[in-house]
């Protein structure tokens, strides 16, 4: 707790504690915690003196944040028009029924957290799944799935992702 | 290379250090310009740029390497090829680069001189090896303005911008104009917004500056929401300082020390670059206080966007900047009098900031010699799609929509048949092949029942089903509406809903007209202009296609083949080749024949799943 009371006091003193950057100071709450955890969110809400409802209405307004943990690894697939045009929705059907995951949501074994986007903006790529980062191009129902079952648990990688994102 | 002083106290400094920029000798320097963009980035252009780096050092080592230097660049443009390489002095253009070929160009073409013609690009028509980027037709067209630095200057070196002219645009507004003259320049040049709206940017920036109170803002809209669309991406990532420029000045102009820049958060190249830019700005006083030891300060800071398509409408945007949900209010007082913070806010999209330090360098009256009579200048499009080169393009206003598609994009794929071409976003519509001489302008565009939008232009080919994508417009803008005003939240969850079931095969007669009733009365009484234009997909389809609508709701039938469910699998006797892979396949044994003999679908059993379809390697099961 104490150590979380220091990192929220971080994330607000760099905003100078102006509450219109709090979408800003959430986001850097995301990149260390890797999703926006409650008591976190109440300790924010004290420090800069606003309602608790008004975090969660940003949080829940915004597709980005999460409020809750993700996986080892992040897995993005594009639904933009020109992905769709080429299959994206299909794809998406077979990873979530192969790894039974709900669009946004997290395999049960927490190995990747999967997120059906709304366009990457690498359209000639398309269909375009970015697993950690990595994009990976022309994509099918075949190709995605290998690449999900390549993925191992990699503590590593997550933590690797968690400091990427800090920076 | 030279070092950029600390900080620069006059322009008179600055315009020195810009001039030895400008005229260092750069004869006998070979460059190797490497797109480093996200398209090429995905396809390893990371690992080349090290390869590259080794050759370079290694050569050096036997003391061959002279002035050769490798230089990380953004976005090309022939996104289709990439990775893109170019070696300068000739500049000699490789495309589909691998790691294997570096050694090659390095020993040939950088070393040597020499083409390597393999990785050249091969004009589909002639057949011929082209060796320049000027020379294929892709770039041929295009007249690249605002892209016209983007692939020749490293994005994260405010001295290549320097050297390639940047910045003299501002010293020339500070030093020969007033803020009165800017705004002259800008609307004899004619420059119109290029985020969708085509609000004229001149009058857009005279209201903010006439606004009483202060401080005053100005934003770069970089939050491009729309699917299919990349431009502003690779702007921001290929030529971060193009938009710091035009904000500076128009800065100047408006009478603003406080800027924005507001990001997807799905690009973070684009943020990691603009950051380093505006930091470097910042180092040498182009940025800050006083800046280049002027009276005038002005300062940029970046905002991540949290995912949310409707934050690109302009209320909704600066709602997010003061850290509230991105929802839009009604516009009865303008945003240039009572914007961010309630204070005068100017708000222009990305692309039409870099447009700005290009008038006044080479004066309004260029510019508005480029394109229509209410169209100026040039638009940036991601042309993507069912089309042969993917890519972004520039092309002058006016050009028609047959030249960007056949002529610059080279076609459609695989020999199909173009359909339609989508513009505008999920706001757009879609153009079908009767108006392909359609000139692309704000107003043309906005009569064919589209829009200009950002400038995606997805074109969609005869496998394409015209209804399927009005679902998957209305969808996308569902799940992205915020939800303030009913109209929107509401009318096109049942907008959604009439076409799911069309799509599904339970069409009712009677729902194209019901579609048209609540898209009449949504784009009637939205809060915003993404809810008011949120029923052109629906309506430039049944405007288009509506033979297509009649098909899947009277006769159970989905013309593209794609909805599931609406057409049968059959298997072409003569293709078939009797291998037994459907067979193998099919989940509900729907498919009998003997070995080597033409195979047979149950249609009585067969469930559309299409697995047969997928994995018939010989293309003999057929759609019908």
């Amino acid at each position: 707790m104490n150590q979380d009371s220091s990192l929220i006091e971080q994330i607000v003193e760099r905003y100078d504690r102006d509450v219109g950057m709090l979408i800003p100071m959430m986001q850097d709450l995301q990149a260390e915690c890797g999703y926006l955890p409650t008591d976190s969110l109440r300790a924010l809400a004290k420090r800069l003196n606003v309602p608790l409802m008004r975090l969660y209405a940003v949080a829940t307004f915004y597709a980005s944040f999460r409020l809750a943990p993700k996986g080892a690894h992040e897995v993005s697939l594009c639904m933009g028009t020109v992905c769709y045009l080429k299959g994206s929705a299909g794809i998406s059907q077979a990873i979530c029924k192969e790894f039974k995951v709900a669009p946004s949501g997290t395999t049960a074994d927490r190995l990747f957290t999967f997120t059906a986007v709304n366009c990457v903006g690498a359209c000639a790529l398309a269909p375009v799944m970015v697993v950690d980062g990595k994009y990976y191009d022309g994509v099918t129902s075949e190709s995605a799935l290998e690449i999900l079952q390549g993925l191992g648990p990699a503590e590593q990688a997550a933590q690797a992702d968690a400091k990427e994102a800090a920076e | 290379m030279i070092d950029a002083p600390a900080r620069f106290a006059s322009i008179a400094d600055f315009e020195g250090f810009a001039r030895s920029l400008r005229s260092q000798d750069r004869t006998g320097t070979r460059s190797v310009r490497l797109c480093m963009g996200t398209g090429c980035q995905a396809k390893g252009a990371a690992r080349l740029y090290e390869l590259f780096e080794e050759a370079i050092e290694s050569a050096s080592g036997r003391g061959r390497a002279g002035n050769i230097e490798v230089k990380p660049t953004g976005c090309h443009g022939l996104c289709q090829r990439s990775p893109i390489v170019v070696v300068e002095p000739a500049g000699i253009f490789y495309q589909q680069v691998e790691e294997p070929d570096v050694a090659e160009i390095f020993r040939e073409t950088v070393l040597g001189g020499r083409a390597v013609p393999r990785l050249l690009y091969q004009d589909p028509e002639s057949g011929r090896k082209l060796e320049a980027a000027e020379e294929i037709p892709f770039y041929k067209v295009q007249q690249r303005i605002v892209l016209s630095q983007n692939g020749r200057i490293d994005p994260t070196k405010i001295t290549d911008y320097i050297a390639a002219g940047g910045y003299s645009a501002l010293v020339k507004a500070l030093t020969s104009m007033t803020p009165e003259e800017v705004i002259a320049e800008v609307e004899v040049a004619g420059l119109r917004g290029r985020g969708g709206g085509g609000f004229p940017t001149a009058r857009k920036w005279r209201s903010c500056r006439s606004a009483a109170g202060g401080p005053k803002y100005v934003i770069g809209n970089g939050d491009e929401g729309d699917p299919g669309a990349y431009m502003d991406r690779s702007l921001m990532e290929g030529n971060p300082h193009s938009v710091i420029e035009g904000m500076l000045i128009g800065a100047y102009a408006i009478g603003s020390e406080k800027g924005y820049i507001y990001v997807r958060n799905e690009y973070p190249l684009a943020v990691k670059y603009l950051r380093t830019a505006i930091s470097q700005a910042q180092e040498i006083g182009l940025l800050g206080e006083n800046i280049l030891g002027t009276s005038f300060s002005f300062d940029i800071q970046i905002n991540r966007g949290g995912g949310a398509f409707v934050c690109g409408e302009s209320t909704a945007l600066m709602a997010s900047l003061e850290g509230r949900p991105g929802e839009p209010r009604a516009k009865y007082v303008h945003t240039v009098e009572s914007g961010l913070w309630g204070k005068p806010t100017n708000l222009n999209n990305v692309e039409t900031w870099a447009n700005i330090p290009h008038i006044i360098n080479r004066g309004g009256k260029w510019f508005a010699g480029i394109g229509t009579e209410k169209s100026k200048g040039t638009k940036v499009f991601s042309l993507v799609g069912k089309i042969a080169n993917s890519g972004l393009v520039e092309v002058p206003m006016g050009i028609t929509l047959r030249r960007i598609i056949y002529e610059i994009g080279g076609g459609i794929r695989d020999g199909k048949k173009f359909k339609a071409v989508q513009t505008g976003g999920p706001s757009g519509g879609c153009i079908p092949a009767e108006h392909l001489d359609a000139r692309v302008d704000y107003e043309e565009l906005t009569n064919l029942g589209s829009m200009m939008g950002s400038g995606g232009l997805i074109v969609m080919d005869e496998d394409t089903c015209m209804v399927n994508i009005a679902r998957y417009f209305t969808d996308f803008l569902l799940n992205e509406s915020c939800g303030k005003c009913t109209p929107c939240r509401e009318g096109l969850a049942q907008m959604r809903h009439i076409l799911q079931g069309i799509t599904k095969g339970d069409g009712q007669a009677g729902d194209v007209e019901k579609l048209q009733a609540l898209a009449e009365i949504l784009s009637g009484t939205a809060l915003c202009a993404l809810g008011a234009t949120a029923a052109n997909p629906v309506l430039s389809t049944i405007r288009y296609f509506r033979d297509e609508y009649d098909a899947h709701i009277l006769d159970r039938r989905c013309p593209a083949k794609e909805c599931r469910g609406l057409f049968i699998y059959q298997i072409d006797a003569e293709a078939c080749k009797g291998c037994g892979i459907c067979l193998k396949n099919c989940p509900v044994d729907a498919i009998t024949g003997e070995r080597k003999a033409p195979h047979v679908i149950d249609e009585q059993k067969c469930t559309r799943c299409g697995t047969c379809w997928e994995k018939c390697p010989f293309t003999a099961v057929l759609k019908v």
